[in-house]
């Protein structure tokens, strides 16, 4: 192992056993263990937003359990002077606040760690090398809610203004957070919680003494940055990408991006003058019908799509497959989760990989997008609709819940500068100058064919669309030579795809031994884990980050560059792996290794970072 | 040579001749009740002067699903998946609710496997004419029962069907259909006059014809055969239909008929035959349904009818222009908007 030069801020596990800790500032992870359906997310969210509005560079992740209420809710939020904002292991400011795991949340941490609890939960007991203050919220609670009923909801309002008061969070920041949280129709509630932390606040002053080191300072890292969760931005995607057809059936986690969408799409996509809506929005009887739906709305012209996750792509593979062999454009969004039936639903994992790339029985192959952060999952809803079109196919974009759901620092969303490309569709006039056309004739040597919209107004605009056997015009074929034909231009339809794909975000480091390839969420864990084998390792690794499959030309020169290449997976079977072996030689295959992380959690970059140093014998 | 010139072809009020409405040669087995539907569908279209570029036609998988390609040959068609027409025709009239949509379906379709697509079409009343053309077998899979076998009815290999059948005009009625009808695909008079009252309504049209399939279940013992439909439909009116379009005074003994008008102005006349029969009678169409099933009858004829309530495409309160058609400008929001949706996550 070998020291840095760039000696990094100090984290609770390296002071542990120094007498006298040194500050720890704006570089620490807050856990608040609640129980769920008690308001906590609201809280949670003000104190996140505190720190991000004093500059200081914010991630939040909701741990949740799949249920409505009563269940333990973990919510972490990490601060990161560097601008790390993936998921930190180690957590450094605990607020306890769930009486079910706030024994085991403590014993957890590492020592050094600080606890901010509820006074009669005596968790000051269980250990001597934590800094604790005690709270008694209850207590606290009643005199600013003279409302029983909502005291529950109230409560957890009063930890902001203890843990703003500890970390020296700005107050008026934190004012500034919980109204806007609440909005201007909610004013009489957001004055009560403000009376709330106010009480918190007024209470840590008087009663607690800092002993821990942890501290906010101002920065200027968040500058006209949002904090939106990937599914809203997918959703205001699918909005800017001029979405007509919505059909979804609900599902953790990608319900919240249909909601968001049909919420923006009331907002702005109402008529002027009539108040008649530009879209249609259908809540389907399940994911058969869902997809059905969309793939029925692409097939006469509107921009469709429908959101789900693993289990209703499960459910939607006959129509991809139809859609595909059809040539229906359609748009799949996939906010990727863990587990089949009840499996974990509410945990993250990059589980869909291979079923949204090969999904749907005989040869079947569909374009995906992995974006990687909200500003990806606006441009690529959008990228993914024009795709789409153009293509007449079903294009997946792979989100997983840790994107969809989760609180992500953004840049603004930029608006669209090119125009939407609605692909090759002959109108009438197309057809009175050209005489008729072969629907899936390949006229441009693309492999990609016209096609007419049903109600066009020309007595050769009709054609019949079937998943079976068809020749170039059409018609019923069950003749091995229009089947290999069709088959090899679909292949060829591919290939052109394969070069309209957003292309892959490379750095190259010099010199470099190993390379990295990753996609999706994972790019957190290795922007950190890059700069920790560097800082602590002294080893340099190069990174290309996929962004689209069919995988780009410059893979396959990536890989040449480097002695041995280390493809990070967020699920058991190494699905990213598996999926760039499909069609590479022997050569560069030998020269692939797996990094996997399946635990349902955000992937951290330690994990990636010890997987890799175990795996170099460094 | 001669200068006898050639007698002009009859075109309907469209101007086109019937050809187009003809679509590819049927490879159905000879006497299949299929075509004499298919030939139905060709004739009132034809005849009513439906342009067929305004016309999509849809279908799921089996024999009557692949009907769609012999008629209408310049209507877009689609021969989707097994028992999920439903979903596809309800997707394509949201990208453009000006077509007319027919989807033919069979009861392996329907009854079966695309069951709950079927009932939740019915819950919607997606504007669209639903054919089931219903024989109680599967024939492309050769001849096994589909759920819309009668009790005690039998197969060719002897097989006694022992479970409940599915009724999708009950169905229809219950679960929210507004033009349910039960026919014969061997009563051309009166399935006609059912089609045609089917494209002049607005709302969904649920038609149930007992066709029979000479291949699988034309047999003796069998409940959907010619012979046993010949001895059991009960036909509850006669029924005849008059286009808007033809300026005829319809003046009928108020004691003998009912006349009904429909959504587009053409006149449904019942000619009432052994009673007088309200269609629009809800309660009252369950019951002779389930007292004719009690008597081993099949009744035919519209059933139920109600014209008030709203299409699903109406209900969803879209723009005039098909959202297929729209433009750029009518569906991306502007710049402004972006920044003030920006702002409020800042």
């Amino acid at each position: 192992m070998q020291a840095s030069p760039n000696v990094p801020p100090m984290s609770a596990a390296q002071y542990a056993h120094d007498e006298r800790p040194q500050r720890v500032v704006n570089d620490f992870s807050i856990q608040v263990a609640t129980v769920n359906g008690s308001g906590s997310q609201t809280a949670n969210i003000v104190l996140m937003r505190s720190i991000f509005q004093m500059g200081v560079p914010v991630s939040g992740k909701n741990l949740f359990p799949s249920n409505i209420a009563g269940l333990p809710t973990w919510f972490t939020i990490r601060a990161s002077c560097e601008g790390y904002i993936g998921r930190k292991k180690e957590i450094d400011f605990c607020v306890a606040m769930n009486p079910e795991t706030a024994q085991e949340d403590v014993m957890k941490l590492e020592p050094g760690a600080a606890v901010v609890y509820d006074a009669p939960l005596r968790l000051n007991e269980l250990r001597h090398d934590l800094h604790f203050y005690p709270v008694p919220f209850d207590q606290l609670v009643g005199p600013v809610c003279p409302e029983p009923k909502l005291r529950k909801l109230v409560r957890n309002m009063i930890y902001d203004g203890v843990v703003a008061h500890l970390l020296g969070i700005d107050l008026e920041e934190t004012r500034k957070a919980l109204y806007k949280q609440f909005g201007e129709r909610k004013r009489k509630a957001a004055e009560m919680n403000w009376g709330a932390v106010v009480a918190g606040r007024d209470y840590a002053a008087a009663h607690l003494e800092k002993t821990d080191p942890f501290a906010i300072e101002p920065m200027d890292r968040t500058a006209g940055k949002l904090i939106i969760e990937g599914n809203t931005a997918a959703a205001l995607g699918c909005l800017f990408a001029g979405v007509t057809v919505l059909t979804w059936y609900p599902i953790t986690p990608s319900s919240s991006l249909a909601e968001a969408l049909i919420h923006y799409l009331g907002r702005y996509r109402h008529d002027g003058e009539t108040g008649k809506a530009t879209y249609a929005v259908v809540q389907a009887e399940d994911e058969l019908a869902s997809i059905g739906m969309a793939v029925g709305a692409g097939w006469a012209g509107a921009r469709s799509m429908t959101c789900t996750s693993g289990p209703g792509i499960s459910l939607m593979s006959e129509f991809i497959g139809l859609a595909y062999y059809a040539e229906i454009p359609v748009v799949i969004i996939d906010v990727q989760r863990v587990g089949p039936s009840t499996g974990l639903p509410t945990r993250t994992m990059q589980g869909d990989i291979l079923s949204n790339a090969l999904v749907s029985h005989g040869d079947t192959m569909h374009p995906v997008l992995f974006p990687s952060s909200p500003e990806e999952c606006f441009t690529m809803a959008q990228a993914a609709f024009d795709l789409a079109e153009q293509f007449q196919t079903p294009v997946f974009v792979n989100m997983d819940l840790d994107l969809g759901m989760n609180n992500w620092m953004s840049d603004a969303l930029p608006y669209p500068e090119t125009p939407l490309q609605r692909g090759k569709v002959l109108t009438a006039a197309d057809l009175e100058r050209l005489g008729g056309f072969a629907r899936y004739k390949d006229v441009d040597g693309d492999g990609v064919p016209y096609r007419t919209l049903p109600g066009t107004r020309h007595p050769k605009a009709a054609y019949f669309t079937r998943g079976t056997g068809h020749n170039e015009f059409a018609v019923y074929s069950e003749r091995e030579d229009d089947w290999i034909q069709n088959m090899d231009r679909l292949a060829r339809k591919l290939e052109t795809v394969r070069g309209r794909l957003p292309a892959p975000d490379t750095q190259l480091a010099g010199g470099a031994k190993i390379g990295l390839v990753s996609a999706g969420t994972s790019r957190y864990a290795m922007e950190e884990s890059r700069d920790q084998l560097s800082r602590e390792y002294g080893v340099d690794a190069s990174w290309l980050r996929l962004k689209a499959f069919p995988f780009p030309v410059e893979l396959a020169g990536f890989i040449d560059r480097h002695d041995r290449v280390y493809v990070i997976d967020q699920n058991r079977d190494a699905q990213l792996l598996l999926l760039m072996r499909m069609n590479m030689s022997a050569e560069r295959i030998a020269k692939l290794r797996s990094v996997r992380y399946y635990g349902g959690l955000p992937l951290d970059a330690r994990t990636v970072t010890d997987s890799i140093v175990s795996q170099e014998g460094l | 040579m001669s200068t006898v010139p050639a007698a002009p072809k009859k075109v309907n009020r469209a101007g086109l001749e019937i050809l187009p409405y003809r679509g590819g040669k049927t490879t159905l087995c000879a006497g299949c009740g299929h075509n004499a539907i298919t030939e139905r569908l060709i004739e009132a279209f034809w005849e009513l002067g439906v342009e067929p570029w305004s016309v999509v036609k849809l279908s799921g998988i089996g024999c009557s699903s692949k009907t769609p390609a012999y008629f209408l040959s310049q209507s877009h068609g689609f021969n989707a998946v097994h028992g999920r027409a439903p979903a596809v025709s309800t997707g394509t009239l949201l990208a453009n609710h000006q077509l007319r949509c027919v989807t033919v379906s069979g009861d392996g379709d329907t009854a079966s496997i695309g069951i709950g697509h079927f009932m939740h079409m019915l819950r919607r009343n997606v504007p669209l004419i639903y054919i089931i053309e219903n024989n109680g077998v599967y024939g492309l899979t050769k001849g096994q029962f589909s759920a819309t076998a009668d009790l005690g009815a039998k197969l060719k290999t002897g097989t006694v069907n022992q479970l409940q059948p599915v009724d999708c005009c009950l169905a229809g009625i219950e679960m929210g259909a507004t033009l349910v009808a039960r026919s014969f695909s061997g009563d051309k008079r009166q399935l006609s006059a059912i089609l045609k009252a089917s494209i002049a309504h607005n709302g969904l049209s649920v038609i149930d014809v007992i066709s029979p399939c000479v291949t699988f279940n034309d047999h003796a013992g069998s409940t959907k055969s010619y012979a046993y439909m010949k001895d059991h439909d009960e036909p509850l009116h006669e029924l005849d239909f008059v286009p808007a379009f033809e300026e005829i005074d319809v003046e009928f003994d108020e004691g003998e008929s009912r006349v009904v008008e429909m959504h587009d102005g053409s006149k449904l006349v019942l000619h009432k035959l052994e009673r007088d029969y309200d269609p629009s009678n809800r309660i009252h169409a369950l019951e002779v349904l389930h007292e004719a099933t009690r008597r081993d009858e099949v009744l035919t004829g519209i059933i139920y009818l109600d014209r008030t309530r709203p299409s699903f495409t109406e209900a969803l309160n879209l723009v005039d222009a098909p959202l297929a058609t729209l433009a750029e400008e009518q569906v991306r929001p502007s710049r402004e908007i972006l920044e003030q949706i920006n702002e409020e996550f800042r």
